[in-house]
């Protein structure tokens, strides 16, 4: 009762705080002076003080199962563990969008902080355009998903949190992701500003590579603590489906890859001056879109929750007025006062980063076309669609292979004008790569090219990176342990999804399910009752086909507030395969749908991605002391 | 006449516009081979022929139609107007049950039988695919 008052006021007193602060910061943009008003801030200070405060408060609200609280009430119960009382905090609307705001107010003030060397009007006008997206959102929080409602009567108990989300990975999957969608928005204030100040420079870009590399590793973590959620507690044990809701979140992705890669450029060869430009706004523009889709529920999804369309329409037109304010900007200001574009050579290394950049805006329209085209179908003709995963496969794998061998190649060349060194080397690389897959490849497949080609070319790439790896200075490791990274996670879920296998069946317990020489055991159910659930746990005993006999123990959950069953799958992973086995209830019957299996390499995703994500924390840190 | 910068300018634009033009041709060529459709059982009984593509049939597990063995599921989806047989081996989701909106992917075998390559979850439990409701009015 009273935190809610207090996390309400705050939200006002925010609200105000940045009103005062916009005000504030045009009338120090005419002022002559070198340094900013310190004022100013103090004032994003305030913004971020209260806004943390109204965080805390509704954190407090649901710790306290202050049910008097709408949100509280519609999201936890009493009987919820304490860590996902907090964790609901965010899990709901109103919460992550509280979470949006202070992550919008957190990033403005870091960043206010750490551009001291950068020209005045230039962090004034950043500072300005955040401003434009942070009351924009006040706006959005205060009026359409007030998180502080107050309900009276008081309810004695609340709806409880959908178990499906109670979860310790989608606990912190939110904050994580957010804080790279939200980082995103840094990059577009600071590059709308620097285009209106025409300081779009290399001081500029590599001052701005630091918030691309900070969204980008978080967006990269975000998107794969959604993953391995999804391949434990969904139940069919794969990790991308190809939902629009996971294709959301990768869009913004694939851009600030393209923006990773070209902001270098610019940094070291002062071009690609729009392009980077544009896609900073394309970054930022694609992660709002994704928060609107999610929120709106206009996509049909395995991960909808329920939604409100009038909050919809509220970030539609705020996204609209943005991307007209920044075409605007883009079009009146934009000035490339640098004309040397001439000597762009064919074999340099800004031509591989622009094709680079070209396969990412490929991939980027491919996914884009495949989850907007069903939404935009069904508001055109009403008629449901939905596209699958083959359509991603048949339009995505086949553009990998080039787009490996240029991975390879690319990073090997100069700047400006290069030529292939050492191509004996390369070339006994390839043809190695090539033997090696087709060795590996011809007992596991019928389709033995498809394949071949494929593992060839991301061989290529493993080999080529390692060999970087090992005979490379340490002055771009960074650069390599990242390709490295990229060239292990297709190999693993190349070969996962090559080598997985899968046993689906009914059974009743004490029955035996053999297959080529394995079994599966129904050994027996015990019962458990926790505070929130009770719990059905199976005990499966499995032999393999070497008469190894090991135990899983997947279990049926069902919750009692809201009334919900989940599966809980039991996983034993090693270091080569995952052992996967889930089991689903099916009312009122003695069958139990039992679900075994093996994926290899599964752990190899996370971990290459782990290093994809090392390699931009190294990129970060490296370049501090550098200077 | 024109100087080599133009020349290169003009091979340039025409090269993206080239590529951009071959992509969105591809992207729709191959949309149109894997788009899954959405049918009611209605829409499936007023069909004129089976068409041999995946399908997606939506509508409601009828109350006491779920049938079990051991690799096998029978179940009847109803929009409460029409009703269709499915026929499915494979997992199903906890949501899965009796009275409860239900998604199934698969190939029409002729008007009255299903045969379902996957059945989708939805996390909420009150969840019925917007064509469901839609069919059921006011309901």
């Amino acid at each position: 009762m009273l935190a809610s008052q207090i996390g309400y006021y705050s939200l006002i007193l925010g609200l105000f705080f940045s009103i005062l602060l916009s005000g504030y910061s045009v009338k120090d943009f005419k002022i002559k002076s070198k340094v900013i008003n310190q004022n100013l801030l103090s004032l994003s200070f305030l913004q971020l003080f209260f806004v943390i405060i109204s965080f805390i408060s509704l954190i407090l609200s649901f710790i306290n199962s202050d049910f008097s609280n709408e949100t509280v009430f519609n999201n936890s119960h009493t009987t919820k563990p304490l860590f996902y009382k907090i964790s609901g905090t965010w899990g709901n609307h109103e919460g992550s969008l509280l979470l949006w705001l202070l992550v919008l107010t957190l990033f403005i003030f870091i960043f206010l902080i750490k551009s001291k060397e950068q020209p005045k009007k230039y962090r004034i006008l950043t500072l300005l355009f955040q401003q434009i997206i942070i009351i924009g959102f006040f706006l959005f929080v205060l009026m359409t998903s007030n998180p502080f409602n107050y309900l009276f009567p008081t309810p004695k108990e609340g709806l409880g949190l959908n178990p499906i989300l109670q979860d310790p990975a989608l606990a912190i999957h939110p904050p994580i992701l957010y804080l790279g969608y939200v980082g995103t928005s840094i990059i577009f204030s600071a590059s709308l500003a620097a285009v209106t100040q025409n300081y779009v420079s290399r001081e500029w870009a590599y001052h701005i590579k630091k918030w691309i590399l900070v969204s980008w590793i978080f967006l990269t973590i975000g998107i794969m603590l959604g993953s391995i959620w999804a391949y434990y507690e969904l139940g069919w044990g794969g990790f991308w489906f190809w939902d629009p809701v996971e294709n959301v979140s990768l869009m913004p992705w694939l851009t600030l890859t393209a923006l990773l890669h070209s902001i270098i450029v610019l940094e070291k060869r002062a071009t690609l001056k729009s392009w980077v430009i544009i896609l900073s706004i394309t970054s930022f523009t694609l992660s709002m879109c994704g928060t609107f889709l999610v929120r709106s529920g206009i996509l049909n999804s395995v991960h909808t929750f329920a939604n409100d369309p009038s909050r919809g329409v509220f970030i539609l037109i705020f996204l609209f007025i943005l991307i007209i304010l920044s075409l605007v900007i883009f079009f009146f200001y934009f000035k490339d006062n640098n004309k040397d574009l001439n000597n762009f050579f064919l074999l340099s290394k800004e031509t591989s980063i622009l094709i680079n950049n070209w396969f990412m805006m490929y991939f980027l329209s491919v996914v884009l076309i495949g989850t907007v085209y069903p939404i935009f179908l069904d508001v055109i003709a009403s008629e449901k669609i939905s596209v699958g995963p083959p359509f991603y496969h048949k339009l995505i794998i086949p553009f990998l292979i080039p787009f490996f061998i240029f991975m390879s190649l690319g990073p090997g060349l100069k700047w400006i004008k290069s030529k292939i060194d050492n191509k004996n080397s390369l070339i006994i690389t390839f043809i190695i790569s090539i033997i090696l897959s087709l060795f590996i490849i011809k007992n596991l497949t019928t389709e033995i090219l498809y394949y071949t080609v494929l593992v060839s070319v991301a061989f290529f790439l493993f080999f080529t990176t390692l060999k970087e790896l090992f005979t490379k200075k340490f002055n771009n490791s960074s650069q390599i342990i990242a390709h490295f990274g990229f060239s292990l996670l297709i190999l693993s879920i190349l070969f996962n999804s090559i080598l997985s296998s899968e046993i689906i069946t009914n059974m009743k317990i004490g029955k035996k399910y053999t297959y080529n020489n394995s079994e599966i055991f129904f050994k027996k159910i015990e019962e458990k009752s926790k505070s929130n659930f009770n719990s059905i746990i199976a005990h499966f005993e499995i032999k393999n086909e070497n008469g190894k006999i090991f135990e899983l123990k997947p279990e049926i959950r069902i919750y009692n507030q809201p009334v919900i069953i989940t599966s809980e799958a039991d996983i034993k992973t090693t270091l080569l395969e995952d052992k996967f086995l889930v089991m689903n209830l099916v009312k009122g019957n003695e069958y139990f749908n039992v679900r075994y299996q093996e994926k290899p390499f599964m752990i190899w995703i996370w971990i290459s991605v782990l290093l994809i994500s090392l390699g931009g924390l190294m990129s970060f840190f490296k370049k501090q002391y550098e200077k | 006449m024109y100087g080599k910068k133009v020349k290169l300018r003009f091979i340039f634009i025409a090269s993206i516009l080239a590529s951009v033009i071959l992509t969105v041709f591809l992207i729709l060529q191959s949309l149109k081979d894997n788009v899954v459709y959405f049918q009611s059982p209605s829409e499936i009984k007023s069909l004129v022929e089976i068409s041999k593509k995946k399908i997606r049939v939506g509508g409601m597990v009828k109350k006491q139609s779920i049938a079990i063995r051991s690799d096998e599921v029978n179940f009847i989806i109803t929009d409460f107007k029409n009703e269709i047989n499915v026929i499915y081996s494979g997992a199903v989701p906890n949501l899965f049950a009796e009275g409860k909106g239900v998604v199934a992917e698969g190939f029409l075998k002729d008007k009255n039988y299903f045969s379902a390559t996957k059945i989708l979850a939805k996390h909420d439990e009150n969840y019925k695919p917007p064509e469901v409701k839609e069919a059921l009015g006011d309901k």
